[in-house]
Order: C-alpha cells, then structure tokens, then sequence
C-alpha cells in the first residue's frame, strides 16, 4: 500500500512535464503560473482541472509540481539528518570515552527542543524561503538519527567478527562502514522513510505559518496558507471556495500516509523483533 | 541511590543543560548584524536613534561569550526584551499576558489526548487482530499523517462556514463585550473558570463551544501517538510472566488487564508526557493560528513572521525550551520514582 503510493508520487515528480506541461516562455517550472491577476478563486473548469487560487493560480498546476517540491524537501533534510547522525553517532559509538561523552552532551541539548519550534526561529532570523526550511530541519533534526546510530554501533561493536577485522588490521573507517554500520542499516532505513513523512509535514507547517516560499511557488504548505482566507465565501454558498484548501490537503496527506505505511511496512518486513515499538 | 539523591543528581545536571539550551538559542541571532540585534533593548521610538548608544550598552560588537553574558544576566533580572511589533512592550509581560489562552486550551487538550490514547492504545493490544484493533491501528497511522493545520481547515469549514455552529476566537462577540467589561473580574484569564467565578454560566459555556474545535485539533496527531505505544507496549506486558500466573489462579479477564497488565505497560507510557508537552507546544502555534486564539502560539507564529521581531522570537523559544526542562525534569522523577530501576542503575 505504502509502496504503491510513493510510487504513484514519483510518477507524479518524474513526470510533472506531462502531467502539467510548463507553458511558452515560463522561466521558473516551481513558479505556478497565472491566468489574470483577479483575486477571486475560479472553481475548476475544463482549463483548470482544479481551479485556480487567490491571483488566479493554477492549482492543478501547483499540486503536480508540488510533489517535486515535497520529495525535495523530505530527500535533502533526512539525508542531511543521516550524514550528521551518523558522523555524531559513529564519534561517539566507536571512540567512546570524553568525545563520547561531548557529543552526546551536545546531542542532548538540540533533542531538548520542540524541533519545530527551534526550526521556526531559525527560518524567522534566516529570512523565510524553502532553503531556510531545508536547512533549519536539518539543523534541528539529525539528534534521533545520532542516537539511534551510536546505540547500534554500541550494540554491533561488541560482536566477533568487529574484533576479528578489528585484529587482522581493518582501519577504523573501513571496520565502521564494512562491518558495523552494514549490519546495522535496518533500524536506520526505517527511520529514515517514517521521517520523511514527518519531514515533510514539518516543512509544510511552516509554509503554512507563512515562513515558506512567498504565494506562487509550488509548495503545498504555501497553497494551503494561501487559502486560508477562502474558508468561508457568502452565506447562499458558504463552502464556495472549497477547491482552493481540498486539493494541495490531499496530496500532502496521501503523500505523508504513503512514507509512514511504508515505514511501518519496512520493519515488518526487515526486523521483527522491532514491531513492538 | 535513594530517592533524595537521584532527585540532587538530576537537578545538578540541570546547570550544563540551561546554559546548553540557552547558548543555543541565542546564537540563533548571530546571523543578524548588530543593528538588528539591538531592537531587542529598544522600548520606544525616540530610542530608535540612539541604536549606537544601545550596541555599546550591551555589548553587541563584542566576541560572543561577552555578548552571551550580558545578554543571560538581563534574562536573569527578568528583562527578556522589548517587543518591535504589536503588542508592543516588555517581551515577559506580553508572554505572560498571553499564557492564559494556552494554558486553557492545553488544559482541556492534555486529559482528552491521555485517556483516549490509552484507552485505544489498550483495546487494541487486547483484542489484536480483531476488528477494534484493526480500526484503531488504521486511524492512528490516519490521524498520524493528517496535516494539524489542514484539519484545523476542514473543521472550521464544516462546522462554521458550512452549518455556521462556532465560529473562530475564543468566545462570541456579545461573550467578548461582557469579559472585557469592569463588571466582570479576569482572576485566572481562563474563560471557562472565569465564568463561573463571576457567575456567568452562558460565559462559560461559550467558551467550551469555542475550544471544542481547537481541542480536537490539537489532539488528533497526539493522540495517534499515545495509542501506538502504548498498544506496543501493552501486548509486551500481556505476555510476561506474571499475567501469566494471575490468569492461572483463575482472575477474571477484567481483573487481569487492569490491575495487572496496565499497570505495567502504563510505565513507557510517562516517558511520553515529554513528547506529548512538545507535541502540545508545537500544535498550539499552528491551532491558535488558525483559530485566531490570541495565546502563546499565535504570538510565537506572529513574532516570527517577517520581518521577525527578534525580541520575541528569543523570548518564545527560551520559554518554550526552558518550559521543556522543567518537564522532563518531573517526567524523570515520576519515572524513577514509580521504577526503581531507573534510579539504582
């Protein structure tokens, strides 16, 4: 199930050029672009299969090309969370001791956040922008990875066959990438595809709150924070701009849905034992 | 170790931890220059113009631990900055001012979240794989991937703009006029209480109208959360030992699962108050945003947007991650203290 959704969205990303073709002359594919400047939403029609947005938008538009935009964002942060996890939790895992110690220290103080709320005022003295999002979910997301990657290597260091590379000469990168972090990959991957989902909410909330990529880009969070004034239209047809907050909702449920069903389908599949969690 | 001596040994910890977390916070600014910087000290618009009078007070040229320094020992004497945008003012007061919208909604949130997560959490580990389980396990991944702010969304589009029930704010126009009033007396700012100290019932009912829509978008991602630890954990403590033995000499199932299996898998479940206060914290920024609830959240949302009010967004974030501590803090006793494991290994 999971699978199938991913799928279905890389499908989507790959392919945004057939699905929502970018027009004549239009620079930027992630800016959406614009049929007239009228402020009012147009329901959708044969032209706008979804409608439009505030400032004539095309939402259909801003939904396929949104998904880059999400895979963007999920693929960056949570392979920079790994590459500071891993170089924090392997410090600490392998050589233990005081830089154990320090690290870990450090570690503890950045997971003694709310991450979105240190995320949240990163982006705010950043200036807002879908790069200062990226980076300030990286800044603030890689202490679960760091853990998770020290008490593996905690865990796998023990074993025989570390001692023995460890006694026929093995230098410490090749011991730490041959023999301990390929054993220990399993928790890792699960974590990494639960947190893309997570990732992505993330970056969308603060798209939401207005810290993300200004009205235009295709950012799912950004549509949505830009519909929030078209909740209610007039008292005959009060759920008159309904287009305008269903759609880009959708694709970021289902696309959030699809990473966690596979994340939970991964560790069935790949380590039993940690079904209990 | 006894109880007294863990409870030292943590508070001990405490010290590296603050000065940690506050470091933290304040090289979030480093990036700006120190003009910008010194709208953290400026309280009105004639000081504007001494902005270079302001940077030698406080040091902002100097190498950061001086800054660092001058900048904790006014935290220290309560000055957490003037606010730039409205409410304009001491950053404390102003957070203080706001709390009590917060602490109302989060109030009424907090006991919902705990007891239906475990409830859920313990149906479902006990009839596994039958249908409850399946249910609940397939709403929790659901709940656990519906966007907070779209749910906020589509419930203010179902409940007031489509049957127009209640709208956003915290209490109707007429319930706002009398609250605000001199007849009416704010001893806690909680609306709910409010009422019916000054003897108001319909204030008071108006305002649980208003947080039923934000409570329930505040729980749902909680909620999802509680259950799936708190299912895992109960089908691990249905298996041991001793449920085992007090199913042998004949309880009844109720007996069982009560007094001794829940009981157990209650123990990870505390760690969680610590995720579940973030998890608080962080939704009421995005549900006080959307329902226009004038608390912490939508301050910290208003205070970060641009141009970002630097006093604001410190003051925020050192509330927020000092708030944090403390929780954990009880979190860890309670834990040692209903584990002694914890606290002799």
């Amino acid at each position: 199930m999971g699978i199938t959704i991913i799928a279905f969205f890389t499908v989507i990303a790959l392919l945004s050029q057939v699905f929502a073709p970018v027009p004549e002359g239009h620079e930027d594919p992630f800016r959406i672009p614009r049929f007239g400047w009228f402020s009012e939403p147009q329901p959708p029609s044969p032209e706008h299969l979804f409608g439009t947005a505030q400032w004539q938008y095309d939402i259909y538009y801003g939904c396929i090309w949104g998904t880059r935009t999400a895979f963007r964002i999920g693929i960056i942060v949570v392979a920079g969370n790994l590459l500071i996890g891993l170089v924090v939790g392997t410090l600490g895992g392998y050589y233990g001791g005081l830089i154990d110690e320090l690290v870990m220290r450090i570690t503890d103080i950045v997971w003694a956040f709310p991450g979105l709320l240190l995320a949240m005022a990163f982006v705010s003295v950043m200036g807002p922008s879908l790069d200062s999002i990226v980076l300030a979910l990286i800044l603030v997301g890689w202490p679960s990875y760091a853990r998770v990657i020290r008490s593996e290597i905690l865990r796998v260091k023990q074993e025989d066959y570390v001692e023995a590379a460890k006694a026929i000469g093995c230098s410490d990168l090749r011991v730490i990438f041959k023999h301990i972090l390929i054993n220990s990959i399993y928790p890792i991957v699960i974590m990494a595809s639960l947190d893309t989902g997570a990732v992505v909410l993330s970056a969308a909330a603060l798209s939401f709150l207005g810290l993300g990529p200004p009205p235009g880009y295709a950012d799912w969070g950004q549509m949505i924070s830009l519909s929030r004034g078209f909740i209610y239209k007039n008292p005959v047809d009060p759920l008159g701009y309904w287009f305008t907050w269903t759609y880009p909702g959708i694709f970021i449920f289902t696309f959030v849905l699809g990473w966690n069903l596979l994340g939970d389908a991964f560790r069935d599949i790949l380590d039993p034992t940690l079904r209990r969690r | 170790m006894g109880m007294r001596a863990y409870i030292i040994r943590r508070l001990l910890l405490l010290i590296p931890t603050i000065i940690g977390v506050t470091l933290l916070i304040f090289s979030v600014v480093q990036v700006l220059s120190p003009e910008q910087r010194a709208a953290l000290y400026i309280t009105s618009e004639q000081q504007a113009d001494d902005i270079d009078e302001i940077i030698e007070k406080y040091h902002l040229r100097d190498p950061i631990y001086i800054q660092y320094f001058v900048w904790i020992s006014q935290v220290l004497k309560g000055n957490l900055g003037f606010n730039q945008k409205s409410p304009r003012g001491q950053v404390l007061q102003n957070i203080l001012n706001r709390a009590p919208a917060t602490i109302e909604l989060t109030v009424f949130a907090a006991p919902v979240i705990i007891l239906t997560g475990i409830f859920f959490g313990v149906a479902s580990a006990v009839h596994k794989d039958k249908l409850i389980d399946h249910v609940t396990r397939v709403t929790s991944i659901i709940g656990w991937s519906f966007p907070s702010f779209w749910l906020g969304i589509l419930l203010l589009a179902i409940f007031y703009a489509a049957l127009g029930w209640v709208g956003p704010g915290r209490l109707t126009a007429d319930a706002n006029v009398v609250v605000r009033s001199a007849q009416f007396t704010r001893y806690t700012g909680l609306n709910t209480i409010d009422g019916l100290l000054n003897g108001q019932l319909w204030i008071t009912l108006d305002a649980l109208k208003h947080l039923i829509l934000p409570v329930v978008s505040l729980t749902v991602q909680s909620v999802a959360l509680i259950v799936r630890v708190m299912r895992s954990s109960m089908l691990e403590a249905l298996t041991k030992g001793y449920v085992v033995s007090a199913r042998a000499k004949g309880l009844g199932q109720r007996e069982v699962i009560n007094k001794h299996a829940r009981r157990n898998a209650l123990i990870p479940v505390v760690t969680l108050a610590g995720m579940l206060s973030a998890g608080l914290l962080t939704g009421v920024v995005i549900t006080e945003t959307i329902f226009n609830i004038p608390g912490l959240g939508s301050y910290a949302a208003h205070m970060a947007l641009p141009p970002p009010d630097i006093a604001g967004v410190l003051g925020f974030t050192l509330f927020t991650g000092v708030l944090f501590i403390i929780v954990n803090l009880i979190v860890d006793v309670a834990y040692a203290y209903i584990d002694p494991r914890i606290r002799l290994g």
